[in-house]
C-alpha cells in the first residue's frame, strides 16, 4: 500500500512526516511574506538596491537595481506558495536545496520590504557579512582540527581572546616602541598571536592527551584563564600605555582582474590580507585532511584511535599536533578581530565568537567550507543587524536582531539534519 | 628448517597474577596452531606479547630463527606478525581501502593518497585467497562475517605471514564460520602461518593442525586433532573431567506459562527492534532463541522483564497481562532473570555476596521485619547458599567484584533458583564461563525445567541452545524465523535461519 505522502517521501529519501512539514514550511513562507510585507505596503513604492560599494573600488560599475517593492513581494510570495504546493503534492528530489531557495527568497523580501522607498547597499551587506563571518570561520576551523582527531576544544574563545591581546599588543611594540615599517610590525604582532594560540594548543594537549582531563573542564578552565589574564594585563597596561593598543591594521588588497568583476570583487576580492588567508586555510585544511596520508590518519585517530594505533599510527603526537595546530588557527582568529579588523584591544571583545564557530563546526559537519558555510550564515545575520538599524525599519529592535537568526535557524535545522561527530569525539585515549 | 615463529620460556605478571608461566610454542610454516584455554587462561596476553602491546618479564622470542625484540606493534608488523583482534580495529565511517592502507599508505608526490593503487593491491590479495571484498564498500554497510576478512586483508596487504586470530569465530554465524574456515584453510596451503585462539572446542578439532592447550598460564600440553578427542581437550583445559552435552531427559510440558503475543519493542535509538513477535513457553520445557547477537534478542528480554516498555502487543504470565506491569511485579509472578550482562544487569559489584543473594528478596521476610533488615538472617541464608552452590569466595562479605566471572554467575543463579519459580528467563547464562562453569549452570538450568519451571533461554552459542532446548526459536532482525523442535533441527538449518534465509526456502534447500 502506498500512499501519495509515501511516495512524496521516498523521492526526496526522507520520512513522509518530513517531507510533509517541508511543505507547509515552504508555504507558510509564501504566506508570511504577503501578510507581512506586500500586505499594506504603498503602491508605486521602489526599493533600490546598490550594486556598487562606491569610494576607491575597482569594481566595473554596474547600475543599481530598482524594483518595484510590491509587484516583487508578490512573485515571491507567490514563488514560495507554488513550490510550497508542488512540495505537497508531488515531492521535491533535491528538497534541501528547495528549502535554501525558500529561505533566499524569504531574505530578499524582507530586504525589499525594509528598504521599500530608500535605496539599499546590497554589497556593503555583503562584504560586512564576510568580514564578520571570517573570525567565526576559523574558530570553526580550529575546532575541526581539533575535534578530527577527538579533541574537544571549547576553549577557543580564550583562545582567540588571547591571540587579540597579544596581537594588539606585540603589534603596538613592534610599531610604536621599535618604530618598525606598519608590515613588518603587523607581521610580528600575527606571527605573536599565532604562538601564542599554539602554546595555548599545547597547553589543551598536555591536559587532554597526557593528563586526561575532562576536555570539557580543560578548556573551561584555558577559557577562564584567557579572560582572567587578558583583562587585567589589558587594564594594568594597555589602559594605561595608550600607544601599546595602537597597531593599526592591515590594509585591504585589491586582488588584479578579480577585484573587477561586479558585486563579488569588492565582497570578496577587495579585503585584507587575512581574510586571504582564511580562504587558503580553508582549501589546504580540506585537501590535507581528505586528500592526505596526514588527514587520513588524524580521521581514524578520531573515529577509532585503537585502530590506528594497532596499526602503528602514533595517536598521542597526532592529537599534540593537530590541536597545536588548531591554537595557532584560534590565534589566528583573534588576531584578525584586532589586525584585520578593529586596530585595538577590549577586554572580552571576543563576545562568544569562538563558542559561535563551535556551533558553526557542527552546522557545517566538522568540515573546513561547512564551517565557512554556517559562519556565512551567522555573519550575515549579524550584518543584517546592524544595517537595518540604520534603516529605520518600524519594527523593535529587539525584533530585527531576532529575525535573521530565526531564519538560519530554521535552514539549518532543515537542510542539515543530523549532525554525526567523530566516533571518539572527547574520549581520552589509553594505551592497552 | 627453523619454525617460522618460536616462543621460548615467555612469562608475564599482572599484580596479583601470573598470567603467563614461562610458555613455549612452536609454529610451523603454513600451519594452523590453535591456542585452546579458558578465560584467563593467559591466551590474549601471551598473543598481545607477540604483537608487541605488552612486553614480557622474561624469556625469548625468535621470528624465523632470528631472535626479535618486539616493543610496539610496528615492530611486529615489520616481522611479517598480524593480528585479527576480537573487537576489529576497522574505522566504520571509511572504505574498506582506507581502512587497509591506514598506516602504510599509498601516496603520490609525496603526501596525496593513492587509492586507487591501494584498491587495485587489495583487488589482487583478494583474488589470491578468495576473499570477495569490494575494496570501495564502506566498512559500515558490510557484514561481520566480511569485516573479518577486511582485517585478514590488512594483514596480507603488510605481507604478514604469521596471522593471529584471536576469537575469531565468537561474532559469526555457522555459515560464516564455515566460509573462515575455508579461507584459513586457503592462506595456509599457500603457505601462511597461522595461530587460532579460541576455547570453542569442536573449531579446534575441525580446523587445527596442532593444539596447544593453556591453564592457569602454563602450557599443560600440545597435541593433533588426531590424537585427542573433544572431552579430553576439556579435560585438559579445565584440569578434571567434563561432561560436554548434558543429560536430560525428554520434557513433560504443562500449561503455558509466558504468552507473548505480537509483541513490539523499540532500541535505544527508537528503532524498532523487536518487529511483532508471538510465542509461548509452557511449564517443563526449555525454549531457545538463537540468533546472531544484536537481532532483538536483548530488547525482548528487557521487555518480558518489565526492564523496557513494550511498543506494541502483549505479555502474558500465567494468563496474567503484565505488559505494562513493573520488574518488582513480574519477579513477584515466580521470575527468575539471569541478565545478559551480569556485571552491569545482575549484580552491585561493590555489595558483598550476601547481599547480592537477596537483591529481590530483601524487603520480604524472613530478610526484613517491619522494614529493618535482619543482617544475622542474610548472612545466615548467605553461607547456606554459597554452599549450595559451590560460589567461591573467600567468605560471604567479600565483595562480588572480586570473584571470578563464573562464581559472578553462580551468585546470580544461586540468588534466582532458590526462590519458588514459575518462568526463568536466562540471557546467555554462560557468556565468558570455561567449561566447568558451563557444565554446572546447564545441569542447573535442566533441573529447574524438571522441576516444572518453564525456561527461556537466550544464547548467542548455537551449541548451548540446541544442547539444553526442547524447542528452538530464531530471531533475525527482530522477528522470529521459525519455532522448531529441538530434537529434529539440524545447525545448518538454524544456521541459514540465523543468517535470515527464510523458513520455506531452508526447507528446500535442505530438502
Amino acid at each position: 500500500m502506498s500512499t501519495p505522502w509515501q511516495a512524496v517521501g521516498a523521492r526526496a529519501g526522507v520520512s513522509i512526516r518530513r517531507a510533509r512539514t517541508y511543505g507547509f514550511v515552504f508555504l507558510a513562507a509564501g504566506l508570511s511574506i504577503f501578510l507581512l510585507f506586500a500586505w499594506g505596503l504603498p503602491a508605486g513604492q521602489t526599493t533600490t538596491f546598490v550594486l556598487h560599494p562606491g569610494g576607491a573600488s575597482q569594481a566595473i560599475p554596474i547600475p543599481d537595481l530598482t524594483l518595484p517593492s510590491q509587484t516583487t513581494l508578490y512573485i515571491l510570495a507567490l514563488l514560495c506558495v507554488f513550490l510550497g504546493g508542488w512540495q505537497l503534492a508531488r515531492g521535491f528530489r533535491r528538497v534541501n536545496l528547495v528549502l535554501s531557495l525558500i529561505a533566499g527568497a524569504f531574505v530578499i523580501a524582507f530586504l525589499t520590504w525594509a528598504a521599500s522607498g530608500k535605496s539599499f547597499n546590497l554589497t556593503g551587506l555583503l562584504n560586512s557579512a564576510l568580514l564578520r563571518a571570517v573570525p567565526i570561520a576559523l574558530a570553526g576551523l580550529s575546532g575541526v582540527l581539533c575535534e578530527r582527531c577527538a579533541v574537544i576544544n571549547i576553549a577557543i574563545e580564550g583562545m582567540m581572546l588571547t591571540g587579540a591581546f597579544v596581537a594588539a599588543l606585540m603589534g603596538s611594540v613592534a610599531a610604536n616602541v621599535w618604530k618598525w615599517p606598519a608590515p613588518a610590525s603587523l607581521t610580528f604582532g600575527l606571527v605573536s598571536a599565532l604562538m601564542a594560540g599554539a602554546l595555548l594548543g599545547l597547553l589543551l594537549a598536555v591536559l587532554a592527551v597526557r593528563f586526561k582531563v575532562d576536555q570539557i573542564i580543560a578548556g573551561t578552565a584555558i577559557n577562564i584563564l584567557a579572560t582572567g589574564i587578558t583583562s587585567f594585563l589589558s587594564a594594568r597596561i594597555l589602559a594605561e600605555f595608550q600607544y601599546l593598543n595602537n597597531p593599526g591594521i592591515f590594509r585591504p588588497i585589491s586582488l588584479p582582474l578579480f577585484s573587477k568583476i561586479p558585486i563579488i570583487g569588492p565582497v570578496v576580492f577587495e579585503q585584507n590580507i587575512l581574510v586571504y588567508v582564511m580562504f587558503v586555510l580553508l582549501a589546504a585544511v580540506h585537501i590535507m585532511l581528505f586528500y592526505t596520508r596526514w588527514g587520513l590518519r588524524t580521521r581514524a585517530v578520531g573515529e577509532h584511535p585503537r585502530a590506528a594505533d594497532t596499526l602503528g599510527v602514533n595517536v598521542f603526537r597526532t592529537r599534540y599536533i593537530n590541536v597545536t595546530l588548531g591554537g595557532m588557527v584560534a590565534g589566528l582568529a583573534g588576531a584578525f578581530l584586532i589586525l584585520g579588523s578593529v586596530g585595538r584591544f577590549d577586554e572580552l571583545m571576543t563576545a562568544g565568537k569562538g563558542f559561535i564557530g563551535l556551533a558553526a563546526m557542527i552546522f557545517g559537519k566538522w568540515t573546513p567550507f561547512g564551517a565557512f558555510g554556517a559562519a556565512l550564515i551567522f555573519g550575515f545575520a549579524d550584518a543584517l543587524q546592524t544595517k537595518l538599524a540604520i534603516l529605520a525599519v518600524p519594527i523593535p529592535s529587539q525584533f530585527l536582531l531576532m529575525a535573521p537568526y530565526l531564519v538560519t535557524m530554521i535552514v539549518l535545522a532543515g537542510v542539515i539534519g543530523e549532525a554525526i561527530p567523530p566516533a571518539a569525539d572527547g574520549q581520552p585515549y589509553e594505551k592497552q | 628448517m627453523a619454525p617460522v615463529l618460536e616462543l621460548r620460556g615467555i612469562t608475564k605478571r599482572f599484580p596479583g597474577v601470573l598470567a603467563n608461566d614461562h610458555i613455549s610454542l612452536t609454529l610451523e610454516e603454513g600451519e594452523i596452531h590453535a591456542l585452546l584455554g579458558e578465560n584467563g587462561a593467559g591466551k590474549t596476553t601471551l598473543m598481545n606479547i607477540l604483537y608487541g602491546l605488552y612486553r614480557p618479564d622474561e624469556g625469548e622470542i625468535y621470528v624465523r630463527g632470528q631472535r626479535a625484540e618486539i616493543r610496539q606493534p610496528n615492530d611486529a608488523i615489520a616481522l611479517g606478525i598480524g593480528m585479527v583482534h576480537q573487537h576489529f580495529m576497522l574505522v566504520p565511517v571509511f572504505t574498506v581501502a582506507e581502512n587497509v592502507m591506514l598506516g602504510v599508505e599509498s601516496v603520490r608526490a609525496g603526501i596525496f593518497l593513492d587509492q586507487e593503487d591501494a584498491v587495485r593491491r587489495i583487488r589482487q590479495i583478494s583474488e589470491q585467497y578468495g576473499l570477495g571484498v569490494d575494496p570501495y564498500a564502506y566498512i559500515k554497510t558490510l557484514p561481520v562475517g566480511i569485516q573479518q576478512r577486511v582485517e585478514i586483508i590488512k594483514l596480507l596487504y603488510r605481507q604478514a605471514d604469521i596471522l593471529i586470530l584471536d576469537e575469531p569465530t565468537a561474532v559469526l554465524t555457522p555459515q560464516e564460520v564455515e566460509e573462515l574456515f575455508k579461507i584459513l584453510r586457503a592462506l595456509s596451503s599457500q603457505g601462511k602461518s597461522i595461530i587460532f585462539i579460541t576455547h570453542k572446542l569442536k573449531e579446534v578439532m575441525a580446523i587445527a593442525d596442532r593444539i596447544t592447550v593453556l591453564r592457569n598460564g602454563r602450557v599443560v600440553g600440545t597435541t593433533t586433532p588426531a590424537q585427542t578427542s573433544e572431552e579430553q581437550l576439556a579435560a585438559m583445559m579445565v584440569g578434571r573431567e567434563v561432561l560436554l552435552r548434558v543429560e536430560k531427559r525428554p520434557a513433560q510440558p504443562g500449561e503455558p506459562v509466558l504468552r507473548v503475543e505480537n509483541l513490539q519493542v523499540y532500541d535505544d535509538r527508537g528503532n524498532l527492534a523487536v518487529r511483532g513477535v508471538s510465542f509461548e513457553v509452557r511449564a517443563g520445557e526449555v525454549v531457545g532463541v538463537a540468533g546472531v547477537q544484536g537481532n532483538g534478542q536483548t530488547e525482548l528480554v528487557q521487555a518480558l522483564t518489565g526492564l523496557r516498555p513494550a511498543a506494541g502487543g502483549r505479555i502474558f504470565i500465567l494468563d496474567k497481562d503484565v505488559t505494562t506491569a513493573s520488574p518488582r511485579a513480574i519477579l513477584e509472578r515466580g521470575v527468575a532473570h539471569v541478565p545478559e550482562d551480569r556485571q552491569k544487569d545482575g549484580l552491585v559489584l561493590s555489595f558483598p555476596v550476601a547481599d547480592n543473594l537477596v537483591l529481590n528478596t530483601y524487603y520480604l521476610p524472613p530478610f526484613a521485619q517491619r522494614g529493618v533488615l535482619d543482617r544475622e538472617v542474610i548472612l545466615a541464608t548467605a553461607e547456606r547458599r554459597v554452599r549450595e552452590f559451590d560460589v567461591r569466595t573467600p567468605s560471604v562479605l567479600t565483595p562480588v567484584s572480586s570473584l571470578s566471572g563464573g562464581n559472578q554467575q553462580k551468585v546470580i543463579v544461586a540468588r534466582e533458583f532458590s526462590r519458588p519459580i514459575r518462568l526463568l528467563i536466562a540471557s546467555q547464562p554462560t557468556r565468558g564461563l570455561d567449561v566447568g562453569s558451563i557444565e554446572y549452570i546447564h545441569r542447573r538450568i535442566i533441573e529447574k525445567r524438571d522441576e516444572g519451571c518453564a525456561v527461556l533461554l537466550v544464547s548467542p552459542e548455537l551449541d548451548e541452545v540446541m544442547n539444553l532446548s526442547d524447542r528452538i526459536a530464531v530471531m533475525y532482525e527482530g522477528q522470529i524465523q521459525a519455532i522448531l523442535p529441538a530434537e529434529t533441527a539440524t545447525k545448518e538449518e538454524i544456521g541459514l535461519l540465523m543468517a535470515g534465509v527464510r523458513k520455506e526456502e531452508v526447507r528446500a534447500t535442505a530438502g
